[in-house]
């Protein structure tokens, strides 16, 4: 087995009293494409938030790359190497495409302070490349992103996080708000990445495209893990019954 | 139209332009050519700068998505503190420099409080225009020290310059700020964080960009152009008065608006402010000049602000129609 790219121990996030995630225990190799599913609230983007460091965690382990990590924040994450799409979609409606592909790691013409020039010029080839290579269509990357349609917009995202990715790359519900076509895209980026070894986390409530992409899935129910089973040794029907709760777990006595 | 609007959206100062040429023809007209004269030129103009400077920190902090009602009081505290140290014997540039970095402590504050305990700018900087306004009453002592003039270099702010003497040097800072802080918007990584914070602020945060800093950042160039802003003023007036810059903080806001900004933030450009800050001075002069009763001021501005803000919001929903559209 190759080695851990990604492991928690007893990840868990309170939210005052709500219990959002629970003693996670999960474990990626490098190169595996796993599937994080579960139901409305099941914990699955506040798991993710963790890693990223969007928030902090209230207790348990990160390790990432072989080292125990306590990231500051999501830029340190995104230097580590974890590139993530987030649900709602992180991108600033205000800015053109060149703009938020690069937030955060802008480059320079040259730097003074908060006077960096921006070296808008090299943002615009590196984003027309970018694009070209996740074959994402945009008409005119100039445009502030507000002025771009829903499925458009998320494209945007996902070449983003396909053109840095390094080590690890996350997308939470990826395709939620795409079209046939555009959803096909995003799967071709997600095949791209598989070929070209990275690991990735896969949040998504489409079972089909679950089954299709990775290699493992993991189900999450009220803010646990409550089964980790590989692509082959399981189906549909078993998955559901894990994300309802007929099976696994001992909370499953509700009405 | 479609041309128009689609115009309109990406340049959302135009109107404002527009309105511009419009009112100067206008007030050219009705004041049978007194207007465009060049002692009332040299009037409008040398006082601009202090209005549009104010304009130009406040744009430049709506558009990273938050208020400053306290500028009007900073910009009389300013040049207050500057004057008292100065009637103690301090010498001009000390006394600057603390009025300035009393500025500084006041944006500080203004965005530390607001981003630590979570509360809308609009409150944080309603209770600091009282504060700041008490201290400038306070420090005064009641009766306003009058400047030393003579220890003052003047001529490198108010005196007149230029071409036939059209503009004070104060224009000249203006511009030069303005510049600045427009080149900061538009062309450094800055601009596109504030930008980014003022548009959409969780996203700002999930991609790791330092949302806190950078409003504090533009809490504070608001408040130190405010002092700036307002010291211009008293080194023109000679004394400064507690009551100075009352009312400013609606007007700059209005400035950004009728210039195009959006009160959400993430929209708006600093040429926009100026520009409103330009419309506000012309209509303010030129209804003096055409005999208006100049109580229709107010009325004016109030009407342009909705005018403004009405306008805006139908060309982004004509715009968004023309997206779905094709
Ligand atoms: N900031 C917060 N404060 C309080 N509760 C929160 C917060 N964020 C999430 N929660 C709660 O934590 C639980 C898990 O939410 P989370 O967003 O992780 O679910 P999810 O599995 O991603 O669901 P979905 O499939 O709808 O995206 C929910 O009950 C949610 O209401
Ligand atoms: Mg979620």
């Amino acid at each position: 087995m190759s080695k851990i790219i990604l492991e928690t121990r007893g990840l868990t996030k309170h939210y005052g009293g709500v219990h959002a995630l629970e003693d996670a225990n999960f474990i990626l190799h490098d190169g595996e494409h796993v599937a994080v599913v579960g139901d409305n609230g099941a914990g699955k983007s506040t798991f993710v938030r963790q890693v990223t460091a969007v928030e902090q965690r209230t207790s348990g382990e990160i390790i990432f790359d072989g080292q125990p990590v306590h990231f500051s924040g999501p830029l340190e994450a995104r230097q580590a190497g974890i590139e993530t799409v987030f649900q709602t979609l992180a991108l600033a409606d205000d800015l053109d495409v060149p703009s938020n592909l690069f937030l955060g790691r802008e480059l320079f013409k040259f730097r003074l302070g908060p006077f960096s020039w921006l070296d808008r010029k090299t943002m615009r080839d590196r984003t027309l490349e970018a694009l070209k290579t996740t074959a994402v269509k945009i008409p005119n990357i100039d445009n502030p992103i507000r002025n771009m349609s829903g499925g458009q917009r998320q494209c945007v995202s996902i070449a983003r996080t396909a053109a840095f990715a390094s080590k690890l790359v996350i997308m939470d519900e990826p395709t939620a708000a795409l079209g046939v076509q555009e959803t096909a895209q995003v799967e071709n980026i997600i095949r791209g990445l598989k070929d070209r070894g990275i690991p990735m986390i896969l949040i998504s409530h489409n079972l089909r495209q679950v089954f299709d992409l990775v290699d493992r899935i993991v189900v999450f129910r009220r803010g646990r893990i409550v089964a980790s089973l590989r692509k082959d040794e399981t189906d549909g029907n078993d998955i559901v019954s894990y994300i309802t709760g007929v099976k696994g777990g001992s909370d499953t006595a509700y009405a | 139209m479609r041309l128009l609007v689609k115009t309109f959206l990406q340049k959302p100062e135009l109107a404002a332009v527009l309105l511009l040429v419009l009112l100067i023809v206008l007030f050219q007209v009705l004041s049978n050519g007194i207007f465009l004269s060049a002692a009332n030129l040299r009037g409008v103009l040398g006082l601009l700068p202090e209005m549009a400077l104010v304009a130009v920190g406040v744009t430049l902090l709506m558009i990273c998505g938050e208020f400053d009602l306290s500028v009007g009081s900073v910009f009389a505290l300013m040049p207050m503190s500057m004057a008292v140290l100065m009637a103690q014997g301090w010498p001009f540039l000390p006394s600057v420099l603390v009025g300035l970095m009393l500025c500084a402590a006041i944006g500080f504050a203004n965005g530390w409080l607001t981003i630590r305990f979570a509360i809308p700018s609009f409150i944080t900087t309603l209770g600091m225009l009282f504060m700041a306004r008490s201290l400038t009453v306070v420090i005064s002592g009641g009766f306003p020290p009058r400047l030393d003039l003579e220890r003052i270099p003047e001529h490198l702010f108010v005196a007149f310059v230029g071409p036939g003497e059209l503009i004070r040097a104060s224009f000249l800072w203006f511009l030069g700020l303005a510049l600045v802080v427009s080149l900061l918007l538009s062309r450094t990584n800055f601009g596109n964080w504030v930008r980014a914070t003022g548009g959409f602020l969780p996203a700002a945060n999930a991609m790791g960009i330092p949302t806190a800093r950078v409003k504090i950042a533009c809490f504070m160039i608001c408040s130190l152009l405010a002092g700036f802003a307002g010291m211009i003023q008293v080194l023109r007036v000679g004394s400064p008065l507690p009551s100075m810059g009352e009312g400013m903080e609606l007007a700059a806001v209005a400035a950004a608006v009728i210039g195009g900004t959006v009160l959400t933030g993430g929209i708006g450009s600093i040429l926009g402010g100026i520009i409103g800050a330009v419309l506000i001075r012309v209509i303010d002069n030129g209804l003096v000049l055409s005999r208006v009763d100049s109580n229709w001021f107010k009325f004016a501005i109030g009407a342009l602000t909705i005018l403004a803000v009405v306008g805006n919001a139908w060309l982004r929903k004509r715009g968004r129609a023309m997206k779905v559209e094709g």
